[in-house]
């Protein structure tokens, strides 16, 4: 077995360090060494979207991201987004909207969201649906997916 | 996933040296959203991967109105499309840029990768072509150049030699009343691979009403993205015409030698490719009548 590395990164503003071999996706360092289960093992090969985190700014698929490659960067989850008294306007706008049924594609689409607004905070209906093609939902059908995050430009 | 060990190179020779010493059993880490897939599915026996991104000559991405575009072989295609002189020069870059996979994909991958990954479907290659790119390569005997239409040689197979790798392409200033074009045929909107992709560049006379010089580059109809040398050919001196377009794309046809598969059949590849060459031409015919 590879050596373990020992990785310090920003995670959700706070330095974090972690253990991990380099065959260890961000996703599974996230999961299984950090705890954070937010992310969600979807595809597993970069088409769902439903492990999307923010890394050094970008919109990633952290499956697609080896642990290690987190060395010295910084990377935002879906549990860094909320202050501790309320909710991120983005959540409030899935909610709102009733954009989400099962619930496991959230996580992705609102880490997805984010990455767009923090762009792009007016974005068109045009650019909503093709900044989030790369994230799947079977429950919903994306309407309100797409109204939530209009919602939730407007809100911000 | 496979155990292998993770090396961050901070040179190129220090990646070139890695390279040369483990050979086969290494491989080059850019935006990974390749080279991951494979490993985690047991389709590539990789036992070192060797990360580039730490190299600046990896990362280049230089404009220059005089001598053209370096574009690093671990640019990705975000920061590609986020240049507006790169959109200005290279709009047919552009549209493969923003069609490679999804906003997640495009926040890592790169143009380099693709090359390197060799799929006859690289939506970045038929761009690269019409650009008339060159790859810089560098190796345990220094450095090299090759256009980029002879970079694949087979499906997921390039020139690169052990201990070579792709470190930036070259493309040139394109020339006055230029431009350039790529398109693809999904099934659906996004989010796809192509059945057939068609890139186009075309040099048009001062008046805009005679062709100079034109490239036509395909994907997706043979074991390797495909320069459409004769079709490019038979558009240099023409007047544009329907009749001329037309000529040049039976000529794309008559190389495409595509397979039938999932995504669609031989008989509708050879039709794509007529329709999309057609539209290639013309999308970049018409950037170049509407550019001030």
């Amino acid at each position: 077995m590879a050596r373990r590395s020992h990785v310090q990164t920003t995670l959700n503003g706070e330095t974090v360090e972690f253990l991990c071999e380099p065959r260890q996706s961000l996703l599974e360092v996230l999961r299984d060494e950090l705890h954070l289960t937010g992310a969600k093992e979807g595809c597993n090969n970069g088409n769902c979207g439903a492990c999307s985190v923010i890394l050094d700014g970008r919109l990633v698929n952290s499956c697609l991201v080896l642990g290690v490659e987190a060395e010295g960067k910084s990377v935002e989850t879906i549990e860094g987004l909320a202050d501790p008294d309320k909710l991120h306007p983005i959540q409030d706008a899935f909610l709102e909207n009733a954009a989400l049924q099962c619930g496991i594609c959230t996580p992705g689409f609102i880490m997805s969201a984010k990455a767009l607004l923090d762009q792009n905070p007016n974005p068109t209906e045009h650019e909503v649906r093709y900044w989030l093609a790369g994230n799947l939902c079977r429950c919903t059908g994306y309407d309100k997916i797409v109204r939530a995050v209009l919602d939730a430009a407007a809100a911000e | 996933m496979r155990d292998f060990s993770y090396i961050a190179a901070t040179t190129i020779p220090e990646a070139v040296a890695l390279l040369d010493e483990k050979g086969e059993s290494a491989r080059i880490l850019a935006g990974g959203t390749d080279l991951i897939v494979q490993v985690r599915e047991a389709r590539r026996d990789v036992d070192w991967m060797i990360d580039i991104k730490s190299i600046p000559e990896v990362n280049a991405l230089d404009y220059n109105a005089t001598t053209g575009l370096v574009l690093g072989a671990a640019v990705e295609c975000y920061k590609i499309y986020a240049d507006d002189a790169i959109c200005d020069a290279y709009p047919g870059l552009i549209d493969a840029t923003k069609i490679i996979g999804g906003t997640a994909i495009q926040g890592r991958a790169g143009v380099g990768g693709n090359l390197c990954n060799a799929s006859p479907a690289a939506d970045g290659i038929p761009p690269l072509i019409v650009l008339n790119a060159s790859c810089v390569i560098a190796g345990p005997n220094g450095e090299r150049e090759v256009p980029v239409e002879d970079f694949c040689t087979a499906p997921g197979q390039t020139v690169l030699e052990k201990g070579e790798m792709l470190v930036s392409m070259k493309i040139p200033v394109p020339a006055s009343n230029s431009s350039s074009y790529y398109l693809r045929f999904i099934p659906r909107n996004e989010m796809d691979i192509a059945v057939v992709g068609a890139g186009a560049s075309v040099t048009l006379d001062a008046a805009k009403e005679t062709i100079v010089s034109a490239r036509i580059a395909l994907a997706a109809v043979a074991p390797t993205p495909l320069f459409a040398e004769e079709a490019s050919a038979l558009l240099a001196g023409q007047e544009v015409s329907d009749e001329a377009i037309d000529a040049a794309a039976e000529a794309a046809q008559a190389i495409a030698r595509p397979i039938s598969d999932m995504r669609g059949t031989a008989e509708q590849r050879t039709h794509l490719v007529g329709v999309l060459t057609r539209r290639a031409l013309n999308g970049a015919i018409q950037r170049v009548r509407e550019a001030a």
